[in-house]
């Protein structure tokens, strides 16, 4: 190697030439990737779905060493990750997208106990003898614009049937815009605001646009190193088919409930329906189109303790959930939507760290039940 | 080494390098190495052992000049050297009423501690430079008192009793005492370049060199955190003769750092969430992948270290020191001999120069006479044992060590039957595809070994080996 070098006839001229070439050549680079905005093209090369297997939900983990999983908010990469896109969909299919928070995607469990992979495994048929695929498109945060984003996307994938699971907390105006993969995403979700006219602020200052610096290569390393880890934690994923290291939780139901009987600071009968986003939810089934949409209101946790004529557990009092519940069923009935309402399906001891994260045998019983269901709702 | 080290140690070898003359120079890269064992060491959960433990290195590396430097009266530069390092030390220690820690990871001590330390480390250095007047048997007791050290730090319950005791010292609690407490940067490295000096002291081998030159050869700040171990009479010539930095050494030290950083900070760093792990290991059930995780850990070995190696060297040829070289190819050599030829050379060398050597020499000469390869094979097997030890007194580390050892062995034995029954052996060695099936059979014999080193359990590195080897 020295030799190689020692042979060139080297000057200080010479060394200043190159350093400023590539010097010259690095800005040029990172200028053209922020002009160009080439960063989404890159984040859609993956080694999912080529050299390993795609993974069967989003990537989410916060211990990366342990779940070979991580976060990151690039939705390009986390989609290009995920089963869904190596599928071609083929005539004797039929696709359903779940979507939904983090009981959807399964919190508490591996990736082949979720309701999804549940369903999917039970190797359902239609009548006309399709093969009814299931894909997990949930992802961890409650927000129904979160999940809006995710079905813009999941439809470029040719579902037959969407099924969005939601719960009050995913209705709360304040939440539509907290999770990282909206902020992180401005353009993607601003277009869904103005398309449907949502009662939602475009200009809203929790919003992260990448100015033209923070799309360049140096702007952008955070995200490239993060898309290069997940690549490699494919491998991990696909040697041990792992992609959670799962902590067992501290029963946060069996937590004291609170003093007063407020729901995000409003007492009963201050709570309005513009508060909560139904316009995000009929958004939802106006951009599915031609799609069939089941909305599911997801089982939560009920607790029995003193204090449960007050409270369903130690998120929802009463009141708000109660009200929430029948302004959804009022408006189903409105909009035609198909409905069902399993808040109360599980039993408490389903649930293990929140008032939503069920167990794999919970998952396994309202996937049988729900394969039951949901063809006869999708036959109405 | 971070990148902010790195980037660092790079400009002020640049600066060095292209400095007018020596003197100066030299005096720069000894200040530099004295701060860099400050700089580099990382933050401990022992109390300002971040302080204290740089400054027990130098300590250790003074005392073992005074133990090996000739029985004259110290000269007009060597009274300078020591009055450098007392400053530096008191600098380091001064910087304490700055708003935030410096050079040190924490707040370094009160100063009056710092002086008590000293003042205890001149008397220590002066009762030895007396004792040595009179020569006695301070050489040895010097190499032992360094090993006896490296045995305490590389072996988990020793390194655990001396951490509560500190701890109790300290006066944090002794139940919190655990493995990282005494994480001290670049030991395995400075007590092996003592060693060599005392041991060719002993064997009136060693030239004199000044305490600045002792001490800038064995803390040098690029080769501090990972080697290579060079040997001191060839690191003097360098730092004596002057090679100011030229276009061409700029050029060769610049890619070397280019390449290491790359092989370090990219690729290493990349296939360490790859790398066969004691987790891992039982959450894969293909054998296949199993043997993709084994070669992702046997890359990741070999590009994190010389990756940093690379780096050493690139940095030290921009301060006009040619370290020696440790990998050259490792994985494609075609016997596992050749392969230790070109593994971690320099330790390779100082324990063919220190045990093997001589431990075959005396067993040549013993009263009972051996076969050769009798002689052959214990100087292999002490000899790799010690090599895997040197990475941590444990089972594992052993069992290492005594693969190759095994390896080591039947390729010698091989090699001899081999020669003695074809006569045209040497030239079928120098095929192609003979040379082929070696790389392919030595990378494997070495990437198997790399499960004792990945998995601590022995029991589990052997049901590894058995997943692997489907037996």
């Amino acid at each position: 190697m020295a030799r190689d070098i020692d042979r060139d006839a080297w000057s200080w001229t010479r060394i200043t030439r190159l350093l400023v070439k590539t010097a010259v050549l690095f800005i040029v680079f990172n200028l053209v990737f922020a002009f160009f905005d080439i960063w989404p093209l890159i984040g859609k090369l993956s080694v999912y779905n080529t050299i390993v297997p795609g993974r069967p939900r989003l990537p989410y983990g916060s211990d990366p060493e342990r779940s070979y999983n991580l976060t990151t908010s690039q939705l390009d990469v986390i989609i290009a990750s995920h089963e869904i896109a190596g599928e071609v969909k083929t005539t004797d299919e039929y696709r359903i997208l779940i979507l939904g928070d983090s009981s959807v995607w399964g919190f508490l469990l591996q990736p082949g106990e979720t309701l999804p992979a549940q369903l999917d495994a039970g190797a359902y048929h239609m009548a006309d003898g399709r093969r009814i695929r299931v894909y997990n498109f949930g992802y961890p945060t409650m927000s129904l614009t979160k999940d809006l984003v995710l079905l813009s996307r999941g439809l470029e994938y040719d579902p037959d049937l969407v099924v969005w699971f939601f719960t009050l907390e995913s209705f709360w105006r304040e939440n539509q815009i907290e999770a990282p993969l909206i902020q992180f995403n401005p353009d993607a979700t601003r277009d869904l605001i103005v398309e449907f006219q949502l009662d939602l602020d475009p200009a809203d200052s929790r919003f992260q646009p990448a100015t033209f610096w923070q799309r360049t290569i140096i702007g952008r390393r955070r995200e490239l190193a993060n898309a290069i880890r997940l690549q490699c934690y494919g491998v991990m994923w696909a040697s041990t088919g792992l992609d959670r290291h799962i902590v067992i939780p501290e029963d946060r139901n069996d937590r004291e409930l609170p003093n007063g009987l407020d729901f995000h600071g409003l007492q009963p009968d201050e709570l309005e329906e513009k508060q909560l986003a139904f316009d995000v939810l009929t958004a939802g089934v106006e951009l599915a189109g031609e799609v069939p949409v089941v909305l599911i209101n997801e089982p939560i946790y009920i607790h029995a303790r003193e204090g449960s004529d007050l409270f369903y557990n130690a998120v929802y009092p009463r009141w708000a959930y109660d009200t929430y519940r029948e302004w959804l069923r009022v408006r189903s009935e409105e909009e035609s939507w198909r409905l069902l309402d399993l808040w109360d399906w599980l039993p408490a001891d389903s649930f293990a760290d929140s008032g939503v994260h069920y167990g794999a045998e919970a998952a396994s019983a309202l996937a049988s039940f729900l394969a039951e269901s949901m063809w006869e709702t999708i036959d109405d | 080494m971070t990148l902010a080290h790195i980037f660092i140690f790079a400009l002020l070898s640049i600066l060095v390098g292209r400095l007018p003359e020596n003197r100066t120079r030299s005096w720069i890269l000894f200040i530099a190495s004295l701060l860099a064992v400050f700089a580099l060491q990382p933050e401990t959960s022992l109390r300002q052992f971040d302080f204290w433990l740089p400054l027990a290195t130098i300590a250790l590396t003074v005392l073992t000049w005074f133990v090996v430097r000739e029985r004259s009266p110290l000269v007009s530069e060597d009274r300078n050297s020591l009055l450098a390092i007392v400053a530096v030390i008191l600098a380091i220690s001064v910087a304490r009423i700055l708003p935030r820690p410096v050079i040190t990871a924490t707040y370094p001590p009160q100063i009056q501690f710092v002086l008590l330390a000293l003042i205890l480390t001149a008397a220590i250095v002066t009762a030895v430079a007396t004792v040595r007047q009179e020569r006695s048997g301070l050489m040895p007791a010097t190499i032992v008192f360094i090993v006896l050290l490296f045995v305490v730090l590389k072996s988990e319950p020793l390194q655990l009793g001396l951490s509560r005791r500190l701890r109790i010292i300290t006066g944090q609690s002794p139940e919190l005492a655990s493995r990282v407490d005494l994480v001290w940067l670049g030991f395995s490295y400075i007590a092996f370049r003592l060693i060599h000096t005392l041991r060719d002291c002993a064997a009136r081998r060693l030239q004199r060199v000044s305490l600045r030159e002792y001490l800038t050869y064995v803390l040098f700040y690029p080769a501090l955190t990972a080697g290579p171990i060079d040997r001191l009479e060839r690191f003097v010539v360098d730092l004596r003769q002057f090679q100011r930095l030229t276009p061409v050494r700029f050029a060769r030290g610049g890619k070397r750092i280019a390449i290491g950083m790359l092989k370090k900070f990219i690729l290493a760093d990349s296939l360490a969430i790859l790398a066969l792990n004691e987790v891992s290991a039982v959450q894969v059930e293909s054998r296949l992948w199993l043997w993709l995780l084994l070669y992702a850990f046997a890359f990741q070995i070999y590009l994190d270290f010389s990756g940093y190696t690379d780096l050493a060297i690139g940095i030290g040829t921009w301060a006009g020191i040619d370290l020696p070289e440790n990998f050259e190819r490792p994985y494609l050599q075609a016997d596992i001999r050749a392969f230790w030829n070109r593994w971690h050379i320099t330790l390779t060398e100082w324990f063919r120069f220190y045990v093997f050597n001589p431990l075959t020499r005396r067993l040549r000469t013993t009263r009972v006479r051996l076969p050769v390869w009798a002689i052959i094979c214990l100087g292999q097997f002490v000899t790799m044992i010690l090599i895997g030890m040197w990475h941590g007194i444990a089972w594992h580390f052993l069992l290492w060590g005594l693969w190759h050892g095994v390896g080591l062995f039947l390729h010698n034995r091989w090699q001899s039957i081999f020669q003695k029954y074809s006569p045209r052996a040497s030239a079928l060695r120098d095929h192609a595809v003979w040379r082929a099936i070696g790389v392919f059979f030595t990378y494997n014999y070495v990437a198997l070994g790399w499960v004792w080193f990945a998995i601590p359990d022995v029991d589990a590195a052997f049901d590894v080996l058995r997943k692997l080897t489907g037996m």
